[in-house]
């Protein structure tokens, strides 16, 4: 390594050699798949959206066919969950009531998540009075229960598919807002942004190329957070009757339907549905935790 | 493997057999399933009141060595052989009652941030006294020993800082209430890991000093660890040069640094700019490639593969530890050609420098900033008056809060100044707000920020980080982007490899590259350098400085370089600016500042530098520590600290002006020049 006086000098050996240090790092993939929580969580939530998908054609019986002879069967061979009192499949309609709830409560999270992030990237890099603002108006609804401001907003503006969606989704995005501001600020306090600030880059670039990035890990468990509450929040609106219309097969609108009869002791037409909810949630929650504790670690 | 016995005689002090010793000590660490070697075949002795030093880089072991003494080990970790005797003590051997009794009455331990060692919800004087009521002693008399303790470690009112809680003290005090702490069992092995690395020089010095003075009256051994070679040379009787988990190298301190007998150690200390070396007179020299990667199974020698001489049995069998003389020992088979080694990076590098003190390229007046902290006016800055002058190297020194970054970043646009104040580039009104400068502007003034992992997206490959700007500053495009990318590329000594890779996959010194090549991307004219290598380890460091060097002579650019370390500045800087306070109190040639006579503060922060010449010029020492912004004090705003401050009274009442004493040399204080330099002759304070 003898350089000439003057002439431009080579390449010291540490960049010959170099080796990247955290090369065979796991990713986060491969940390999650090593989860026994993560597998449990991730195989009931494909159970229930194979249902949801293929339902109609896993279902042994019709989830309409109704037979008037067969009204509050319990549960046997012939009907695993026994029937209800029109003397439909309860396990029929238990398997394909996981679409409506999936879809709706997957669509509305998908909303929230979108305007959320957008909102809070906002309110996290811009600051100044757009987050004044914003703050009081996410902590004005986040004093009111979620449950009730979903009714208020359902009753008055009708109880469709679609309403219930954009209403839960609206209510949901402030809540992320304010989790993606405080990764946002996190964020800030980086010089990769004051570098981006001296490359001349607008603020749209800075906060959907350079932040949005960063904060992905964040938004990521706060999706599988909002969706768990999503689909408790959806169940408790079509159990009151708003959203899904009989006779589609729903969990939330089957327990309403039947839970009149159950002291007269047709339990399973009412404690299947709600086994089924209860499943989907803890299923969530699984998969919810181990993703946090795979980006925390 | 015997030799290395050999180097214990020189365990000295009196006392019965050595306080501490490690016998072919190996530590393994169980990561998924499989054994990794941390530290392999470990020996040394440290006697009685003796003060043992460990240097190395970051990743050598040298934490892991202090942990394996106190069984702190993390689960995953165990001594896999060897032996350790504390005070006769195997604490390997001990239960939970008699290993607790070990950690509270023999071996006490001080970490790198006094801040985590201190429980923040406990007042500081009840932890230190619990350390007391331990030994038996009952609550009051323990707070009473506890208030003598802290006087012990010069905390002038000990009686108001045992009533406040950890974050209330300073990092300065708060290690020296550590010290108090660790102290207070009076140990027979005091372990210190960084202790000063997250304080400022000025109060280093002055917990340094400390230490040394308990240990002579406490009577206490001290392993003392650091990365820092020169504050090392100052603290210990011996060393050892650990070097990844061996140690390759021991011996006296001072024979070790002035006359190295391992390659690694001799590569290590020419790294570090010494003898007031300056960029002029001869580049860094280099160690090339990387630490193995931890848990290797190299046969040879693990520094064969960075090692200029090398030869064939270096790489197929490990050597043993040589004795050089009964207090020296080296792991290489060519200890006696070690001084002879041939440098990896040319010494004469012709550099062109492109320097024109004519002309200012920035020139900066009256820049003043105030922040408002919680309804008070922090003033980071008052009345900045300084020129930058076009293809220097204006160097910016000072204790952190005495605005140097502040300065920086008004220069930059990253915040802006009060009003009133002139930055000026090229004779023009530069825009507050980087946001709002034209992209002339934008590509004339770039920066390299200190941390890299901070600076540069995780989430975008190099490639990216590095294409982004050539395209913004630039504006090319397509096939003369790609062009100007490899350019870059090849001058900041990337490869083209490491293009594909995002920066967690790249080493430290890597990374900044990176960011060089960032910074350099636009064909800037001044690039602000903040503190570029001080998340790097010292062999690091040197490459990216010469890298810097290279890069100021080809691209004529113009640098500001911030840093605390001032043999870094020297080496560097054609001019130098001190601030303290938001305030210049000194400013010019390099050399002018540093062969003095210089103003007080200046002359405090080279005083407070430890050397790694033995020339310990510790003519004045600073108490305290820098006052708050919001509150400066009158006059000229050192006057509180200095310790030549004038018995007239002037100085409290009166701010000196910022004066030319001799040309280019500006200087701001009440002392006439020639009595300073009568003054700092003698050594003597009026």
């Amino acid at each position: 390594m003898i350089g000439t006086p003057g002439a431009p000098v080579e390449a010291p050996r540490e960049v010959t050699v170099a080796h990247a240090p955290r090369r065979a790092g796991s990713t986060p993939w491969r940390l999650l798949l090593r989860r026994p929580t993560f597998i449990a969580g991730a195989v009931i939530l494909l159970f229930w959206i194979t249902c949801a998908l293929f339902g109609t054609a896993i279902a042994p019986h019709s989830p309409f066919a109704q037979q008037l002879l067969a009204t509050n069967m319990r549960p046997s061979a012939a009907h695993w969950f026994g029937t209800d009192q029109l003397g439909r499949d309860v396990f029929s309609r238990v398997l394909v009531g996981s679409r409506s709830i999936l879809e709706i409560a997957a669509l509305a999270t998908v909303l929230g998540t979108v305007l959320g992030t957008a909102l809070g990237l906002v309110m996290g890099y811009l600051g100044g009075v757009v987050d004044l603002l914003v703050s009081r108006i996410v902590e004005a609804v986040l004093a009111v229960p979620l449950i009730i401001l979903a009714l208020l907003f359902v009753t008055a503006l009708g109880s469709s598919v679609l309403v219930i969606t954009l209403v839960v989704g609206f209510i949901f995005t402030p809540l992320i807002a304010r989790t993606v501001r405080s990764a946002v600020l996190v964020e800030s306090q980086l010089d990769y942004l004051s570098s981006a600030r001296l490359l001349g880059e607008n603020s749209a670039r800075v906060m959907f190329v350079e932040i949005l990035p960063n904060v992905m890990p964040a938004i990521l468990v706060e999706f599988t957070v909002r969706l768990g509450y999503a689909i408790f929040t959806v169940v408790a609106l079509s159990f009151l009757g708003l959203g899904i219309q009989p006779p589609t097969p729903d969990w939330g609108a089957d327990i309403t339907a039947n839970y009149g009869v159950l002291p007269a002791g047709y339990w399973w037409e009412t404690i299947f549905p709600a086994l089924a909810i209860m499943s989907l949630i803890i299923g969530v929650n699984l998969v919810t935790d181990s993703i946090e504790q795979v980006l925390a670690s | 493997m015997t030799a290395a016995d050999t180097t214990t005689a020189a365990g000295t002090g009196g006392g019965t057999g050595p306080a501490v010793t490690v016998e072919q000590m190996d530590v393994t660490y169980k990561v998924r399933g499989q054994d990794r070697l941390a530290l392999r075949d470990i020996s040394f002795q440290i006697g009685r009141n003796e003060s043992y030093g460990l240097v190395g880089e970051s990743g050598s072991g040298k934490s892991t060595v202090a942990l394996a003494l106190t069984r702190y080990l993390p689960r995953n970790g165990r001594v896999s052989a060897g032996s350790i005797r504390i005070n006769g003590i195997d604490p390997l051997a001990l239960g939970n009652t008699s290993l607790r009794e070990l950690r509270a009455r023999t071996v006490s331990m001080v970490y790198q941030e006094p801040g985590r060692a201190l429980n923040p919800s406990i007042k500081v004087g009840r932890q230190i006294a619990e350390v007391y009521e331990i030994a038996g002693l009952d609550r009051k008399s323990a707070l009473e020993r506890s208030e003598a303790m802290l006087r012990k470690v010069q905390i002038s009112d000990p009686g108001r800082v045992m009533e406040r809680y950890p974050h209330q003290l300073s990092g300065g005090m708060a290690q020296r209430a550590v010290i108090a702490m660790a102290l207070a069992a009076e140990p027979s092995l005091l372990i210190l890991d960084e202790p000063t690395t997250a304080l400022d020089v000025t109060v280093e010095a002055e917990v340094l000093d400390l230490v040394a003075a308990l240990r002579d009256e406490f009577d206490t051994s001290v392993l003392f660890i650091s990365h820092n070679l020169a504050v090392i040379a100052k603290m210990c009787d011996r060393v050892g040069v650990l070097y990844a988990g061996e140690l390759i190298e021991e011996g006296v301190a001072r024979e070790v640094f002035d006359q190295p007998r391992h390659p690694y150690t001799v590569g290590l200390l020419r790294c570090i700019p010494r003898r007031g070396q300056r960029k002029d007179n001869g580049r860094l020299d280099t160690i090339p490639g990387f630490l193995p990667p931890p848990g290797h199974s190299l046969t040879g020698c693990i520094f064969a593969a960075r090692c200029p001489i090398a030869e064939e049995r270096c790489r197929t069998a490990a050597p043993p530890a040589f004795a050089i003389s009964p207090t020296r020992s080296s792991r290489c088979y060519l200890h006696e050609q070690t001084p002879d080694l041939p440098r990896n990076t040319p010494v004469n590098v012709e550099l062109v420098s492109h320097r024109d003190a004519a002309t200012a390229i920035v020139r900066v007046q009256g820049l003043s900033k105030t922040f408002d902290s919680r309804g008070e006016a922090v003033k980071a800055l008052v009345g900045v008056d300084l020129s930058i002058e076009r293809g220097e190297t204006l160097g910016l020194v000072g204790e952190s809060g005495s605005g140097k970054t502040t300065l920086a970043r008004a220069l930059l646009g990253l915040i802006a100044p009060d009003e009133g104040s002139i930055v000026e580039l090229d004779s023009r009104p530069l825009e507050a707000d980087a946001r709002r400068r034209p992209r002339e502007q934008l590509k004339a003034l770039q920066i390299v920020f200190q941390n890299p992992d901070s600076a540069l997206n995780r989430r975008h490959t190099v490639r990216r980080l590095i294409s982004r700007p050539i395209a913004r500053l630039a504006g090319l495009s397509g096939a003369r982007l790609r062009e100007r990318l490899a350019d870059l590329v090849t001058s900041v000594r990337l490869e083209e490899r490491h293009l594909a890779l995002r920066p967690s996959q790249l080493s430290g010194g890597l990374k900044q590259r990176v960011a060089i090549a960032r910074a350099f991307a636009g064909g800037p004219r001044i690039v602000v350098c903040d503190e570029p290598t001080s998340a790097l380890d010292v062999s690091v460091q040197a490459a990216i400085l010469n890298l810097l060097v290279d890069l100021q002579a080809k691209e004529q650019v113009t640098y500001l370089f911030i840093s605390h370390d001032l043999g870094l500045v020297r080496y560097l800087s054609d001019r130098i600016a001190v601030l303290y306070l938001g305030r210049v109190m000194e400013l010019g040639p390099a050399e002018t500042v540093f062969a003095g006579p210089h103003h007080p503060y200046t002359e405090a922060l080279l005083s407070a530098v430890p050397s790694l010449d033995g020339l310990h010029t510790e003519r004045i020492r600073l108490s305290g520590e820098i006052p708050s912004a919001a509150d400066p004090p009158s006059g000229c705003v050192f006057h509180t600290r200095c310790p030549r401050r004038l018995p007239t009274g002037i100085c409290e009442s009166t701010e000196p002006p910022l004066l030319e004493v001799a040309p280019g040399h500006l200087m701001s204080c009440h002392i006439p020049l020639d009595e300073l330099r009568t003054l700092q002759d003698t050594g003597q304070a009026p």
